[in-house]
């Protein structure tokens, strides 16, 4: 335990990610308990675009409602779609790459075929299109946004599977008797989960900015349920004059990234040895 | 040989060399190049060479874990060259049959299972020792190999090397396996503890009536247990004898070599050391003729030009030069 300690203490990305991570977790679970006022309903015209004050710790925004209250809950949003939306890259790529890396021949050819169009592609026109092909709604953020990262654990996967299946203890599996889908999921994945889960961190935090690229131009979360980014988009226009409507929402989008991006960081140290020495 | 357990005959695996766009074969590794090998029930072959003279592909084109290119390799009489062309309940008879011993103990063993899993596992696979039987099995086989059933709960990665050996064993084992080839099962591990893992070896084969190949590169290791031992040469075979005739009457110049390369505890014995020049040649182009003659001491006129043939010069004393 001692040990563990000291050795966190050399790892502030770490230490620090998991902190703003836990927070932000914590901040969605709670958010009934946490927010001051209702998100959505305590709308109140008298007080619209005040400024931030001991009553509305964020201000208000140009309908009255509190932001702090909406920020709050808008973490629910945007975690939820950064959890699930990453959750299903993973598992396309997960599949993907170790059939890929583990069969070989003409399905990896096609395999990578894909995955390289897919990379060419950039993802904010890639989700658009098939947002504009589903129509907006958060159900369809979460099929978009989850069709369309999946490139990169793909490809890291099969590279860890080609580099793990040729160890000899996937031979002795193989000399055992083991099924292909039993060596791929016994003996193969467990042995190259660290990367994947470095990748999914930092999967998580693209996918929470994409959602809030994709509210922002409209198509993503429907307005009044408070989402960051679509807070963002409405604000826009009063940057100059009412300021914190759109400070506070995207600096909660900065902070959980940031907080994300830095556990992603600390995780790969973490669980690379080789890295891990030299710290 | 009639009671031949395992055939091998004319075996060769050739892995190409892909190249650019939608890998096109440019060149090919004749890893193996044309072994052939009986190996009777109870017996063990020793196969020895240097490194990279395809003894390791051998072992493994034999299990089928390395494509074979072409060739047959038969058990009890039974083609087992091609598995995909075997029904799976006799490619399973066949997993149960054969198994092999790594040389690094540390790659060897999944590091996210426990012994218990390392060697239950594929007894459940194979519906072998149900219910109280398989745990009983297990710590069976761990005291057989020396160590202790509360081992069981445990990672290879809480073991030492030797111990690791064990546990490959020990899985090597777990199945009542017939044929077990052991790839340098001890080059990797200390001087001291070499000799426990082969007396473990020579123990277990008596008590599981086992036959074995093992490979080495070094004849100390495979004179200890090898009735009969085959060396090898750029994936060929060059001779192969009973081992004390092979030791006594060395036929070919690579042999020689190889025997006066061991090291001798008698500091008074004096031995004609027998010194090679040069590197294996690459096995991509291997040299015309005799593929040893570049660095044969006593090469003749007609060995760059013809390949020399395995052939019986009595006893069950073979080699492949033109002397």
């Amino acid at each position: 335990m001692k040990d563990l300690l000291k050795k966190l203490k050399r790892r502030t990305n770490l230490v620090f990610g998991t902190c703003i991570v836990v927070m932000m977790t914590a901040t969605a679970i709670f958010a009934p308990f946490l927010a001051p006022y209702h998100p959505v309903d305590d709308a109140d015209l008298l007080y619209s675009e005040e400024p931030p004050s001991r009553e509305f710790l964020f201000g208000t925004d140009s309908q009255g409602r509190d932001i702090l209250s909406r920020v709050i809950y808008g973490a629910r949003i945007s975690l939820s779609v950064g959890l699930l939306s990453q959750l299903m890259n993973s598992i396309i790529g997960i599949v993907l790459g170790l059939t890929a890396g583990y069969f070989g021949k003409w399905w990896d050819d096609l395999v990578m075929g894909l995955t390289n169009i897919m990379l060419s592609i950039p993802a904010v026109i890639f989700a658009l299109a098939i947002m504009a092909l589903l129509g907006p709604g958060l159900m369809n953020v979460f099929i978009a946004l989850g069709l369309t990262n999946w490139s990169y654990t793909c490809r890291i996967t099969r590279s860890q599977v080609l580099f793990t299946r040729d160890l000899n203890y996937v031979k002795a599996a193989q000399a055992l008797g083991y099924g292909k889908i039993r060596i791929m999921f016994t003996q193969i994945l467990p042995n190259i989960v660290g990367p994947i889960l470095v990748i999914a961190t930092l999967g998580i935090a693209g996918a929470i900015l994409m959602e809030a690229a994709l509210s922002f131009l409209g198509l993503g979360t429907q307005p009044p349920t408070p989402s960051w980014g679509g807070m963002l988009a409405k604000a826009r226009e009063q940057i100059f004059t009412t300021p914190w409507i759109s400070i506070f929402p995207g600096l909660a989008i900065f902070t959980t990234v940031l907080g994300l991006n830095l556990l992603g960081d600390g995780l790969r140290d973490f669980l690379d040895p080789h890295t891990a020495k030299k710290i | 040989m009639p009671d031949a357990l395992l055939t091998v005959t004319d075996l060769k695996v050739h892995f190409p060399i892909t190249h650019g766009f939608f890998s096109r074969i440019k060149d090919y590794v004749f890893a193996v190049d044309g072994v052939s090998l009986t190996l009777a029930k109870g017996e063990t072959l020793g196969i020895v060479g240097e490194s990279g003279c395809g003894k390791t592909t051998c072992g493994m084109a034999i299990l089928n874990l390395v494509e074979p290119t072409g060739g047959r390799v038969a058990y009890r009489g039974k083609d087992i060259t091609n598995i995909s062309g075997l029904s799976k309940s006799e490619l399973m008879g066949l997993r149960k049959e054969m198994q092999i011993i790594f040389q690094d103990p540390y790659s060897s063993l999944n590091p996210r299972m426990t012994l218990q899993q390392i060697l239950g596992v594929p007894m459940k696979i194979h519906g072998l020792y149900p219910g109280r039987e398989r745990q009983e099995r297990i710590d069976f086989l761990l005291e057989k190999v020396g160590l202790a059933p509360e081992h069981g709960k445990r990672y290879p990665h809480e073991f030492s090397g030797g111990q690791r050996q064990r546990i490959g064993i020990a899985r090597a084992l777990c199945l009542d396996p017939m044929v077990v080839i052991g790839d340098e099962p001890v080059s990797a591990l200390d001087v001291s503890i070499q000799a426990q893992i082969i007396n473990l070896m020579v123990d277990l084969q008596e008590e599981f009536n086992l036959s074995y190949i093992i490979i080495a590169h070094d004849l100390a290791v495979v004179e200890h247990i090898s009735d009969r031992i085959m060396v090898m040469y750029l994936g060929k075979v060059v001779e192969s004898a009973p081992y004390r005739e092979l030791y006594t009457n060395p036929q070919h110049p690579y042999t020689q070599a190889l025997l006066s390369a061991v090291p001798n505890p008698d500091p008074r014995a004096r031995r004609e050391r027998v010194k090679l020049e040069g590197d294996v040649p690459s096995p991509r182009r291997p040299p015309g003729g005799c593929s040893f003659h570049p660095r044969c001491f006593c090469p003749l006129t007609g060995c760059r030009a013809d390949e020399p043939v395995l052939r019986h010069i009595g006893g069950d004393h073979w080699v492949a030069c033109h002397r």
